[in-house]
């Protein structure tokens, strides 16, 4: 007889149904027609939401780890980071697609002329080798060392995603400086470690 | 043999009762965290509340006026008009500011008309509800980037302004808004200083489409969007048009202003539409119509320019932006 702290099936479950929720949610909204006046708005700013989200969480597994004993959360944290690549992309299409009609052209100086756009671009660009690298497999192959060294660039994405929030509201800092809080707080405790140990 | 691995010791529980434990605390697991996921994906996204509930405004016809109303355009929804605002002293969360502007009290009302003027004006509701009421069909631009349409229903402000009027000092006009932090508690989240604060050039402000709006679709205006009276300039960016006026004030300089204070290099003091000169950090060539998927290209004074060119001939408007 496990323990619930030792079911990682049910730790999975949790988590694929819950990241999955707000996508489901997205959908069923956009069926009935209720996403408001401006779907594409609340689309990009939902799922640029939801990525941060799952990011700050997949990098809150160690520390939670370390501090409240609750290993079983390292088995996760690959999904919890696949979660936000996912929103991620869907932010940059909702971009692409919506915000922008498909005109490459204009995405093109979008890039090249705001600031926030280029971060967000960049960021993203610094998921695509830690979505690749995600499978058990790849774990493998590169030796867990040079994963764990690879998967770190987390942190970069991590800390240009929040500015890049920080950037498009226009008065109202409230959300994203709760994300950065939240980020500070994590990223202190691994650049302590790091200092004690060296 | 008596001892804890005795299985029929009472502290024992049962293997039945602990799988049934176990399946309650998965199930509430499982109850919590979903809710708690749709509860966070609910709050980025309130429900919001609008339905017409205003008072019939009777509107006479005015004689053909270019611009006053909108050729070929349809009027954008009443729940899209009244549900998606930006209105900062009640949230930054255009969908949440329907509902929380509920509690903003408009009676009573008072709308003063000072400072350089021969006769100084204290307006009562019924005031400002009697002038004699037209209607508008105008484009409306966020510098945001969106836009919808709006049938508005008031009277010019150059009429109210030749009730007041002007002494020969006057070259501009400052408005004020209403702010009552007991009324508005999200203010402070705001990230800008209230009262919300508005100025046009004296001939802006004469000139025959710049609008008091009372209401929309034929009815007195939504709190949302600025019950009771607001003022309405076509071809300027949308929060020129300020809301829930309380002070008009006629000055010899040009007044502050809420958002160019806040951040002069992204919002001067014109604010005209120009899809030339792009925000700071997005472009304002094209915009998103509400209610449509594909963009449009923006107009030059927002399609008034026959009507408002002339007010700036001469000026350079990359500068003056």
């Amino acid at each position: 007889m496990n323990t619930l702290s030792a079911d990682s099936q049910f730790h999975r479950q949790l988590i694929l149904v819950n990241g999955l929720l707000p996508a489901a949610l997205l959908v069923f909204d956009g069926w009935r027609g209720s996403l408001g006046a401006n779907p594409v708005e609340f689309v990009t700013r939902t799922t640029g939401v939801v990525a941060l989200f799952f990011l700050l969480l997949a990098l809150a597994v160690t520390p939670l780890r370390q501090l409240y004993g609750w290993t079983w959360l390292l088995k996760q944290r690959r999904l919890l980071g696949l979660y936000a690549f996912f929103y991620a992309l869907a932010h940059l299409w909702t971009y692409i697609l919506g915000d922008r009609g498909g005109q490459l052209s204009t995405i093109a100086a979008d890039i090249a002329r705001r600031p926030f756009i280029t971060l967000g671009m960049l960021s993203f660009a610094c998921m695509v080798p830690l979505a690749l690298t995600s499978s058990q497999a790849m774990i493998k192959q590169l030796g867990p060392k040079r994963w764990r060294q690879l998967h770190r660039l987390t942190y970069v994405v991590a800390i240009g995603g929040v500015i890049h929030y920080a950037m498009i509201v226009k008065s109202d800092l409230t959300y994203p400086a709760l994300f950065a809080m939240v980020l500070t707080l994590l990223l202190g405790y691994r650049l302590r470690q790091v200092w004690q140990r060296g | 043999m008596d001892g804890p691995s005795d299985p029929l010791s009472p502290e024992i529980t049962p293997e039945e009762t602990f799988l049934n434990r176990r399946f309650f605390l998965k199930a509430g697991i499982w109850a919590g965290s979903t809710l708690a996921t749709a509860g966070l994906y609910q709050t980025f996204k309130p429900a919001p509340a609008v339905k017409n509930t205003g008072r019939e405004i009777g509107t006479v016809a005015e004689p053909p006026l270019p611009g006053a109303i909108a050729v070929g355009e349809t009027p954008n929804r009443f729940e899209d008009i009244a549900g998606y605002n930006n209105f900062y002293e009640f949230s930054t969360n255009k969908s949440a500011v329907a509902s929380r502007a509920q509690s903003l009290q408009t009676t009573p009302w008072t709308l003063q008309v000072g400072g350089l003027v021969e006769h100084p004006l204290s307006l009562s509701l019924e005031d400002i509800l009697g002038f004699e009421a037209v209607q508008r069909i105008y484009r409306f631009r966020c510098v945001e980037g969106w836009s919808m349409v709006i049938p508005w229903v008031g009277f010019p402000l150059a009429k109210l302004l030749s009730l007041a009027v002007p002494t020969d000092q006057a070259t501009h006009v400052a408005f004020e808004s209403y702010y009552d932090r007991q009324q508005m508690p999200h203010s402070l989240f705001a990230g800008i200083a209230f009262p919300y604060l508005e100025g046009l050039r004296l001939d802006e402000a004469l000139h025959p489409l710049t609008l008091m709006a009372t209401g929309l679709y034929g009815k007195t205006l939504p709190n949302q969007n600025g019950a009771p009276v607001r003022l309405v300039v076509p071809w300027k960016y949308g929060f020129k048009s300020i809301k829930s006026v309380v002070k008009i004030t006629l000055t010899d300089h040009q007044p502050t202003t809420t958002w160019n204070r806040a951040n002069a290099r992204e919002y001067g003091f014109y604010s005209n539409v120009n899809p030339t000169v792009n925000h700071p950090r997005w472009s304002q060539a094209y915009e998103r119509r509400i209610g449509e998927t594909d963009l449009r290209p923006t107009l030059m004074f927002n399609g008034y320019a026959d009507q408002v060119a002339h007010l700036y001939t001469g000026m350079n408007l990359r500068q003056n932006f």
